[in-house]
């Protein structure tokens, strides 16, 4: 594991998302109303919408084109709509945010 | 007898003293050394102390008889300066003093932020007598105000007590709700409800930014240029154990002092505990584990064996009426489950969190009797699942059998009161059904019952089926969502009849399942909210769709629509030629004319967005608002101006009117236009409210709509003046905004309440419309503003938060 620094927690407003550009794509980091941090792919696997902009309630996040709600834990779809988006690990140290390098290189090598 | 030295007469190390003296009185000849002048007292009771409900001689724990019958030498007033740890000496003012066994109970200090002005007389912590007495006496001067730093614990129980000794009290807290580590945002609510409710006013999302004062404290500044203006300082925002002394001495020292599990550190003739130590990586802030660190202690001085194991903490707010319990853990997850229950009209709220079975935390407030019954089954890891449906009810429940709501209210005798504003019982409703009311509205019509609050709309519903059997359907109105079975029309008299100002109060007053409601009901509430409560509740840019966020529309690529305003569908040659040239300048593919009477730009990429706006922003121009649920445009014809047939000038009522309305949030969009004949060229006749002038004055249509349905505008009333027009404009579209459903547009809503039910109050009632028109004023004294220009300072906002793909060309 290689964690780099990414910035603040609080350049996240609570219950929105920041994006992060990287190899692998657009990685959408969540912070949920209680102040979690999530890390998932940013595109909507329906039709590439940008989960980041989307409304986030609970710990799951509602895609602003057509209403697909996604598990920030899991990746997974809700309800009858089927998909995956990926995760990623992500952690808070002293209110700074660390997104894990290796993950995000093996992945492009994959 | 060995020596034994105890630096810190404090919560733990007293603990650790009648251990020994009642195991081995004669061990040990020790000496007592305490920075504050007196000995051992109960810490925790400072907070009755400074309320006024406890006197200092009530909470000392040792006094001097205890120190005399146990030969223990008290060096009181005198703190520890240097260890040496080689020669096995401590020392302080009075010399030096030699051990055979060392106790270092020091506690820790409360930390100060470094703030302009932190150190002016006024500024005080929480942690000691001194402090406190501090308190009472700045809290005694007439007419004294304070400030409390932080709303945790300690802060709370500050400001509590201050509140209590008359002082007028503001809790500034940096976090969405208070004691955010101990409680979630539905127990925080009530929490600071109840705070309220004793005249405690509570700001969250604070930040300090300075205290001020010549010579004392006089004020306290907020970033948002808020100034609060006190005698009285107290910063409770936690606190840093106090380790200093023993890494002077050359002690093993991370977070705080190291021990084992035996609590020895690093020299072995040298103990700690307490708040100054730190254990397996923990370290603490409660009096629970001290007390378990003491045991472990005392024992491993008399050589016995004993380990200290860290266990689940449970907390509790000793402020009177302020009931809450906390233990576990409480956050979210997938693989956890919520049992929630919310009692509205009693003020409680439980929270159960349950992970394979077995209950991992438990939040509650108002009613907090079987808290420690939940704490015990999460310390023992019970297995839930055999009473897992009664488990929120407590203990009382268990092996219990299920209860039926309806056979629960055919229980209740006839004097059982079902709707408590009006003060129905049973008997009545049973009596007004006999009579042949069988519905509702029947009920609601002569009896009142459920006509006020309406919490109590179920209780009657069911009372309804008791007493007509199968001749009752219970209705099945829509509910806003999965997360309420209220429908819109009942949140939004709940929500103006119970006073609710802020999203967790609608979520715990209302009974709401979810923890913030979820893509459906945020976008409704945060509507209601600030339609109903413009000055108290703030917008939340998090609760609103991405079109109202980014303040464009989004297009399937991801990019976005600019739309700057065109008061009345009037332009110039500058603005034209800024919009030309912050086309160039973002490369942006579509310039079109929309049917609004404006200019779109479309296919804007997000980053660009603060940049274009600052642009136009700059030449003068506005949001068009082209993407909200508010209004839109107010489309014009040339008018008396310039057209031979015009009778008023339509495109100056046009731009008056976008100029009165632009910028406010409504349930659905709003579009306007105004024609300055019947010839009717700005098609004012199917927009939401249509003005044709004539020659005698102004024709007022509304209800007309020209998407999905086509539907003409309905005459809502002839004015002579322009004047009237602009007021009947802003009261039409104030009782709408006050009324309507989320996302239903002017003629759907209008269809619902008849338009003679909006005549009587935006037209017949001349005192109400102008009623209507102030309060529309009232919220447009904060809504007619721009919002491009403070997101365009934000640009950082808008752009990605970092930009990996760059680091690892490096
Ligand atoms: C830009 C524009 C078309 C144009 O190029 O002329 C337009 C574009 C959109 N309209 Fe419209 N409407 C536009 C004038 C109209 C008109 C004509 C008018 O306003 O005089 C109507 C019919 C009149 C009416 O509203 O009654 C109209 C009826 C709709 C409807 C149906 C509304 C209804 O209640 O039935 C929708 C869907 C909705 O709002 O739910 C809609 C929704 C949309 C959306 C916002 C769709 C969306 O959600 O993405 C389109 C955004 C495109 C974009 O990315 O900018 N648009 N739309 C017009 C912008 C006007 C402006 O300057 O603000
Ligand atoms: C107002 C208030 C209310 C609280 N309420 C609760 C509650 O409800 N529940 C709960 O569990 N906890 C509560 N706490 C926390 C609890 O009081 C502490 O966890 C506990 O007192 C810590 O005990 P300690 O022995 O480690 O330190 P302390 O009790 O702070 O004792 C340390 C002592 O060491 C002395 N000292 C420090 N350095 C030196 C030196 N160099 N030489 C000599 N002496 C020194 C200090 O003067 C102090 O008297 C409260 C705290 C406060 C301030
Ligand atoms: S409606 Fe027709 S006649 Fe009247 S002002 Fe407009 S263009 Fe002229
Ligand atoms: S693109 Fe996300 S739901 Fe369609």
């Amino acid at each position: 594991m290689n964690w780099i620094d990414i910035g603040a927690l609080t350049d996240i407003p609570q219950r929105g998302a920041r994006v992060v550009k990287t190899q692998v794509g657009c990685i959408a980091l969540f912070r949920t109303g209680d102040d979690q941090v999530f890390a998932v792919s940013d595109t909507c696997p329906h039709k590439g919408g940008p989960l980041s902009e989307g409304i986030v309630h609970g710990h799951q996040v509602t895609c602003p084109l057509h209403n697909w709600v996604f598990s920030l834990e899991t990746g997974q779809a809700q309800g009858a709509d089927k998909g995956q988006i990926d995760t990623y690990a992500v952690r808070v140290e002293d209110g700074r945010l660390m997104l894990d390098q290796t993950q995000l290189q093996q992945r492009s090598a994959a | 007898m060995q020596k034994l030295v105890v630096i810190g007469a404090g919560m733990a190390s007293g603990r650790v003293l009648e251990h020994l003296f009642e195991t081995a009185p004669d061990a040990f000849d020790v000496t007592l050394f305490n920075a504050e002048p007196r000995g051992n007292y109960n810490r925790l009771m400072l907070s009755p102390v400074l309320s006024g409900e406890k006197s200092y001689a009530e909470i000392i724990t040792h006094g001097d008889d205890w120190y005399a019958d146990n030969r223990v030498t008290c060096r009181f007033g005198e703190a520890i300066e240097g260890i040496d740890l080689a020669r096995k000496v401590v020392k302080s003012a009075g010399g030096e003093t030699p051990y055979d066994k060392l106790i270092i109970g020091t506690g820790s200090n409360p930390f100060i932020i470094p703030l302009p002005g932190h150190d002016l007389p006024g500024v005080i912590s929480y942690r000691d007598l001194d402090d406190t007495n501090a308190m009472i006496e700045t809290s005694s001067r007439p007419g004294a105000r304070a400030v409390v730093i932080g709303g945790g614990l300690l802060g709370l129980e500050a400001a509590a007590g201050l509140r209590m000794r008359g002082m007028e009290v503001t809790v500034l807290h940096i976090a969405g709700h208070l004691m955010e580590r101990q409680l979630d945002a539905a127990a925080g609510y009530l929490l600071r409800r109840d705070l309220e409710a004793r005249g405690i006013t509570v700001i969250t999302q604070a930040s300090t930014q300075s205290i001020e004062g010549d010579g004392k404290v006089e004020m306290v500044k907020l970033a948002d240029g808020t100034e609060l203006p006190c005698e009285l300082v107290v910063m409770a925002v936690g606190i840093r154990p106090s380790a200093q002394l023993a890494k002077d001495a050359g002690l093993a020292v991370g977070r705080a002092i190291t021990v084992d599990a035996q609590m020895q550190t690093s020299d072995p003739d040298v103990y700690a505990l307490g708040e100054c130590v730190e254990f397996a990586g923990n370290i603490f802030g409660l009096v629970a584990p001290l007390y378990d660190q003491a045991k472990v202690l005392a024992k491993t001085l008399m050589n016995e064996d004993d380990v200290f194991t860290v266990k689940e903490l449970a907390t509790k707010l000793k402020v009177t009426g302020c009931d809450l319990f906390s233990a576990g853990d409480f956050a979210e997850a997938d693989d956890r489950e919520d049992i929630v229950f919310r009692d509205p009209a009693r003020g409680v709220y439980k929270r159960l969190v349950l992970k394979d079975d077995r209950l991992i935390g438990a939040v509650m407030y108002g009613d907090t009797a079987d808290g420690n019954w939940f704490f015990g089954m999460i310390k023992d890891g019970t297995d839930v699942s055999e009473m897992r449906d009664t488990l929120i009810f407590g203990p009382a429940y268990q092996g219990g059998a299920a209860v039926d709501p309806l056979s629960a209210v055919a229980a209740l005798p006839a004097d059982a009161e079902i709707c408590g504003c009006n003060g129905v019982c049973k008997g009545q409703i049973v009596t007004a059904i006999e009579g042949g009311a069988t519905d509702l509205a029947g009920i609601r019509a002569t009896t009142k019952a459920s006509a006020s609050c309406g919490t109590c709309t179920g209780l009657v519903e069911q009372v309804l089926a008791v007493t007509l059997g199968d001749d009752f359907v219970m209705p099945t109105a829509q509910s806003v969502c999965k997360c309420t079975d209220l429908t819109h029309e009942d949140v939004r008299r709940l929500i103006k009849s119970k006073e609710l100002k802020s999203q967790s109060a609608v979520w715990q007053e209302l009974g709401w399942t979810t923890p913030n409601g979820c893509h459906v009901c945020r976008p409704a509430i945060n509507f209601y909210l600030l339609a109903d409560w413009p000055l108290e509740y703030q917008d939340d840019p998090q609760s609103r769709f991405v079109n109202e966020r980014n303040h464009g529309n989004i297009q399937k690529d991801g990019t976005y629509s600019v739309v700057p305003r065109m008061f009345g569908g009037i332009t110039t040659a500058a603005e034209l030629r800024a919009i030309a040239d912050a086309a160039d300048k973002y490369n942006v593919p579509t310039v079109k004319v929309t049917g609004g009477q404006r200019i779109d730009l479309l296919g804007v990429k997000k980053e660009d967005l603060p940049g274009i706006w600052y642009d136009l922003n700059a030449a003068g121009m506005v949001s068009g608002h082209a993407y909200s649920k508010g209004l839109r445009t107010v489309k014009t014809c040339v008018g008396t101006d310039h057209c031979r047939f015009g009778t008023q000038d339509s495109t100056g009522l046009g731009i008056k009117l976008e100029k009165l309305l632009w910028g406010s949030w409504t349930p659905h969009k709003v579009k306007l236009a105004v024609s300055g004949c019947p010839r009717n060229c700005a098609e004012a006749t199917c927009k939401d409210l249509g003005i044709i002038c004539v020659d005698s004055g102004y024709q007022v249509g509304v209800g007309g709509a020209a998407g999905m349905d086509l539907k003409e505008t309905e005459r809502l009333c002839d004015v002579p003046t322009e004047e009237e027009a602009l007021e009947v404009t802003a009261a039409f579209v104030q009782i709408y905004r006050e009324n309507a459903k989320y996302l239903d547009r002017p003629y759907k809503w209008i269809a619902k309440v008849g338009l003679d039910w909006v005549k009587e109050r935006v037209v017949d009632d001349l005192e109400n419309r102008r009623a209507l028109a102030a309060r529309f004023e009232l919220s447009q004294t904060i809504y007619r503003k721009d919002p491009w220009a403070p997101l365009a300072a934000k640009a950082e906002s808008f752009a990605p938060l970092a930009d990996l793909t760059l680091e690892a060309a490096e």
